[in-house]
């Protein structure tokens, strides 16, 4: 379970996250993009960070928090990960409508909702070297009835980096590096990339959360 | 690379706010939103609104092009980064008659989706017509098959050229559309990438490009072109993007063409004259008239070397809309 002020921080620390990555995210941004998507990611998380503790500061329903940091990231970076996130973040939302703390049932809506979310602005399929390719794994694991609830967000975060080691060996078909064609092959993507950090930073939080309420 | 700058992080901001104050009778900033542009009197005479926009870093493109007989209003993203969708929402609002608003950017997945948001938006919301046009002038980004997906470049200049003369000479919003999407569908751009340029935050190239090479086709972020070849000269460059382009075009004899040589930051007006000498002679080979020339920076990478040749096909309908006056803070034309 996560409580409402765990949530909140939760996006504090995704920019944390960002932030530490940045250079590296650059970096792998760089053979493929502009070689900006670190700066991207630390801009759009600043300012969902700053929101938290200004707009949200009052704030206690996980929903609004998660839709209105969507809006903000948007807001704050354009780009093409811009709609992409504030999609999912508004899609996760709407399945944690008025809570103010979170089973693991709905975190696991949340992400379902998150993946939709991005599935439909983004239309990029598994395979297509792209921050999907991080999220369909997920979305496997999360749906997958053999796995104890508690336990799946664990294993999810397992298939995620697998996920997102496999963009190294696809070939891009969205976005700007598309054009690469087979130029493509042998980087990570850095979207998948960047994701699977926000994941992972999610599935941290989670599990600490869960521990202190024991 | 050395720029100079203050924080890294504020250099949009810095240079809006520059901006602003250089052309304030020219153009004005919004309240509802910081990187929305619009000129002083737009929404003062009906007429279909034109808003154009895109990642900082192009300058002049897109916010240099607000003035009369251009944009009406223009959102400005993060350096090489679609806007967000409200700025492009904000600067419509502030703009619109009533009959109908514009939208022109190039066709990048960011930009594709964040004007479309706005579309939507302005729809849905505002009670706002809003239709778009995508530019897709880059023929060296996708094949003649694939044409949907080429990039926008320097070739947008024409169509927003096209799009604030036809609006501002009271074209109907059906008109001013078909028109623009005309100006579209008629220009067709190849450029040549030398050096790279370095986005203020990293400090770093975009792309690596060894003393002596050239590459044939290259975006304008960088993206990779049709092929990377040892520097030869100007005549041999010119010579093969021109006959890409006519070729693309299907051109023929004793077609018209207005001519825009664009530089992307760093080639200088010498080595962009010289390259109009030989574009010059060669369509007149071809017997291709010139019906217009543009010379100079009008859609740049930073400080990217290189440089594009864009050429539009002339017609009796768009030479008033090429020919007619603009004033804009980085444009002008009388």
């Amino acid at each position: 379970m996560i409580q409402e002020t765990e949530w909140k921080r939760l996006f504090e620390r995704a920019h944390l996250t960002m932030e530490e990555n940045k250079d590296y995210l650059c970096e792998l941004d760089r053979p493929l993009g502009d070689g900006d998507h670190g700066v991207t990611m630390s801009m759009g998380w600043k300012a969902v960070s700053e929101n938290i503790r200004e707009e949200l500061e009052g704030e206690n329903d996980c929903g609004k928090i998660a839709s209105t940091s969507g809006r903000t990231f948007l807001s704050a970076v354009g780009s093409s990960v811009g709609p992409l996130y504030a999609s999912g973040f508004m899609e996760g939302a709407k399945r944690i409508k008025q809570k103010n703390d979170l089973s693991d049932e709905d975190l696991r809506q949340f992400w379902l909702g998150f993946i939709n979310g991005v599935q439909k602005r983004s239309g990029a399929d598994s395979g297509d070297k792209t921050m999907m390719d991080v999220l369909y794994p997920i979305q496997k694991v999360l749906n997958d009835e053999t796995i104890p609830v508690e336990s799946r967000f664990e294993h999810a975060l397992w298939a995620a980096e697998q996920g997102m080691e496999a963009t190294k060996h696809m070939i891009s078909h969205k976005g700007r590096s598309s054009r690469l064609g087979e130029r493509s092959l042998g980087f990570q993507d850095p979207g998948a990339t960047s994701m699977f950090l926000l994941f992972s930073t999610f599935v941290t939080q989670a599990t600490e959360s869960r521990n202190a309420h024991l | 690379m050395k720029k100079l700058i203050n924080d890294p992080d504020s250099v949009v901001e810095e240079m809006i706010s520059g901006y602003l104050k250089a052309h304030s009778s020219i153009v004005n900033g919004l309240d509802a939103n910081p990187r929305s542009i619009i000129k002083t009197n737009a929404g003062s005479k009906d007429k279909v609104s034109v808003i154009i926009g895109g990642g900082s870093g192009h300058e002049p493109a897109f916010m240099g092009y607000v003035g009369a007989g251009m944009a009406d209003g223009a959102a400005v993203g993060n350096i090489f980064s679609s806007p967000p969708p409200d700025p492009v929402v904000e600067a419509a609002k502030a703009s619109h008659t009533g009959s109908g608003v514009l939208l022109i950017y190039g066709n990048y997945q960011g930009d594709v989706m964040n004007f479309g948001m706005a579309v939507d938006i302005l729809e849905m919301d505002e009670d706002i017509e809003a239709r778009e046009v995508v530019v897709k002038d880059d023929i060296a980004s996708a094949s003649k098959e694939e044409a949907e997906k080429r990039r926008g470049i320097a070739g947008e200049f024409f169509v927003t050229k096209t799009a604030g003369a036809a609006a501002e000479q009271g074209y109907s919003f059906d008109d001013v559309q078909r028109l623009t999407e005309k100006a579209n569908r008629n220009v067709a751009s190849m450029g040549v990438g030398l050096s790279p340029c370095s986005l203020p935050q990293t400090g770093k190239p975009s792309f690596v490009l060894a003393d002596d090479e050239m590459e044939i086709g290259l975006g304008h972020h960088g993206e990779p072109g049709v092929e990377r070849d040892k520097l030869t000269t100007s005549q041999h460059v010119t010579e093969r993007i021109l006959n890409d382009i006519i070729i693309d075009m299907g051109l023929k004899q004793k077609e018209e063409v207005s001519v825009l040589i664009n530089g992307l930051g760093s080639t200088t007006r010498m080595e962009l004259y010289i390259m109009y000498d030989k574009v010059e002679s060669l369509l007149k080979e071809k017997g291709i008239t010139i019906y217009k020339s543009y010379v100079g920076d009008y859609s740049t990478s930073m400080e990217m070397g290189g440089c594009s040749i864009s050429l539009l096909r002339m017609d009796d309908e768009l030479k008033p809309l090429i020919d007619a006056p603009a004033k804009c803070p980085m444009y002008t034309q009388s």
